[in-house]
């Protein structure tokens, strides 16, 4: 690595990007230590992609200054390039080729040299269990596959710092937790890496530090604990069976909110045993009779509801 | 290393990426096979009659073999050519462009590749078309020296058609597109003097084939062939090459440095 170590592996700040007239990056401001995992969180059509291209040098940011590995993305691109892998959100692999040839393809055009670069697609076709399916066309492959094959891709030169563009959409559950192992032991050995990603829990479970992007602004940055302390968006529903039971806890729970047509009740709460423990209380005392209770954890709906006052799917959506 | 050596190790990476595809996914029948299917049907249906017009003292289907070679090599060559559009747009539509242009390699290798297998590939149709006109009896009159003389003129025109057709494949919004764009430069033969000679055309249309870049190509071609005097048709038919191969390449990498989100 260039720099001094004490530099942060990605420095953007005041980032501006637009298409045409839509402003899609309003001037946000990134860093990311060398060695740690930073997760850009938000809906789709929130710039997360945008962000990650600009940081790749794919495409030119329109205002602000970006430094990836201490080189400026835009006077320096092949210093940037030669040290990012960057895994992008559609799978970048050649469908005409076979998995194994899609990783020397990659070893050659990072000059490897043959014995080092075949030594080290043996050693990417192994870890990432495509040993089987190494000398098949990319075109049989399925989802997951295709995902693993594209992140050792992107692998194969050592690259110091990652750009992971929403790694698991689209996986099942067991392929997101493989691919979540994959980031943990990357981390392990020194990586820096750059993931966006819609899902709270993803980011929660891989990051250290997680900034929410929203309408091309962030609007929130910290650590996963201190992000979850702003967001007060668990809760209890509560189940009735008619309007006068809803009214009655309506009354006796002031900061809940009510849906009248469903005949629920959402009560606030931090979802712990001991708050539970309260509601049950409350409710015997008043007798009321609830038709069922659940416990909601907050999800990045409630991220958005309080962050920004609004919900990040109808947000997607509306644009 | 120095740009010149990555530029040439990353190119010779492409041009293999490029050679696997066509073994895989070949689109050599149609490159080697439709100027064949051409060739055969000017000579055994056309010939008789075109043959007699050319006036000279063998007549007939026999002088139009030897006539209408060169401007089949030249269809060969262009046909050739509109295949690496099509590749190319294919290419864009993928991930795997976004993937090597966030790389540290020469950005023009992925253009030269596609191009170097053009060209490998346009001349091993060239080759087999060879083969077949020597079957139904062309008779070249001229030494091995004139034969490479010819072959390179074929392989720089097919160079610079490549260039142009990669610049199209990079244009073209889709491969559609791409499949149709470079369709002139398949006509192009027709409207100058691969078929008949221009002297047999109306004013107009006879300026035109006189003045556009195949028709001192395939006269070229055709003096080195059957014998004639070649000095400056030769120099405007390299002269043609070498311009068009550099407006070719100039388009087709300004289009592929441009944003890609624009």
């Amino acid at each position: 690595m260039t720099g001094p170590a004490t530099a942060p592996a990605i420095r953007a700040v005041g980032l501006r990007r637009s298409y045409g007239r839509l402003l899609v990056l309003d001037g946000i401001d990134i860093e990311v230590g060398a060695g740690t995992v930073f997760a850009l969180l938000g809906p789709n059509g929130a710039g997360k992609t945008t962000t990650v291209n600009i940081l790749s040098t794919l495409i030119p940011a329109h205002g602000g200054d970006v430094q990836v590995a201490g080189h400026d993305v835009r006077r320096e691109p092949d210093a940037v390039r030669a040290t990012i892998g960057v895994t992008g959100q559609f799978s970048a692999v050649d469908a005409l080729l076979t998995g194994e040839e899609n990783l020397i393809l990659m070893a050659d055009l990072r000059h490897l040299g043959k014995r080092a670069g075949r030594k080290r697609v043996a050693a990417l076709l192994e870890q990432f269990d495509l040993l089987d399916a190494a000398k098949k066309p990319v075109q049989t492959y399925s989802g997951g596959m295709r995902r693993r094959l594209d992140l050792a891709m992107t692998l194969v030169g050592d690259p110091r710092i990652i750009f992971l563009d929403e790694p698991t959409a689209g996986l099942d559950p067991r392929s997101r937790r493989v691919m979540w192992q994959i980031v943990r032991d990357l981390v392990a050995g020194g990586v820096t890496i750059f993931l966006t990603t819609q899902y709270l829990e993803e980011a929660d479970r891989l990051a250290g530090r997680i900034a929410v992007l929203d309408g091309g602004k962030i609007v929130a940055e910290g650590t996963p604990d201190e992000l979850k302390r702003l967001v007060p968006g668990g809760h209890f529903r509560l189940e009735f069976a008619d309007a006068a039971d809803l009214d009655k806890a309506a009354r006796a729970f002031a900061d809940a909110s009510r849906d009248d047509e469903a005949l629920t009740l959402q009560v606030p709460s931090d979802g712990g045993v001991g708050s539970l423990r309260n509601l049950l209380d409350r409710l015997d005392k008043e007798s009321i009779v609830v038709g069922g209770l659940s416990v909601q954890t907050p999800d990045l709906d409630d991220v958005f509801l309080s962050l920004t006052g609004h919900d990040g799917k109808q947000k997607a959506a509306a644009r | 290393m120095n740009p010149l050596s990555i530029y040439l190790t990353d190119s010779a990476t492409m041009l293999r990426r490029n050679l696997r595809h066509m073994r895989r996914y070949p689109m050599f029948f149609f490159i080697a096979g439709i100027p064949i299917v051409f060739l055969l049907l000017f000579v055994f249906v056309l010939g008789g009659t075109l043959g007699a017009g050319l006036g000279g003292v063998a007549g007939g289907r026999a002088e139009y073999v030897a006539y209408v070679i060169p401007g089949i090599l030249l269809v060969t060559v262009s046909g050739g050519a509109q295949g690496t559009a099509i590749s190319v747009a294919m290419d864009m539509t993928e991930g795997i462009v976004a993937r090597f242009r966030t790389m540290s390699i020469s950005r023009a290798s992925f253009l030269s590749g596609h191009v170097l297998a053009n060209v490998l590939q346009t001349m091993a149709a060239v080759a087999i078309v060879v083969v077949v006109a020597l079957v139904i009896g062309f008779r070249p009159t001229t030494g091995p020296i004139e034969w490479l003389a010819a072959i390179g003129l074929l392989a720089l025109s097919a160079l610079a058609l490549t260039w142009i057709s990669v610049a199209l494949g990079l244009v073209s919004k889709s491969v559609e597109t791409a499949s149709n764009l470079p369709m002139p430069l398949l006509l192009l033969p027709f409207f100058g003097s691969g078929f008949v000679p221009t002297a047999s055309m109306p004013d107009p249309l006879r300026w035109f084939a006189d003045n556009q870049p195949f028709t001192p190509i395939i006269e070229t071609v055709r003096r080195l062939l059957l014998g004639g005097e070649i000095s400056s048709t030769g120099l405007i038919a390299v002269a043609w090459c070498v311009a068009i191969t550099l407006v070719g390449y100039l388009w087709a990498r300004r289009l592929y440095d441009r944003d890609p989100a624009r």
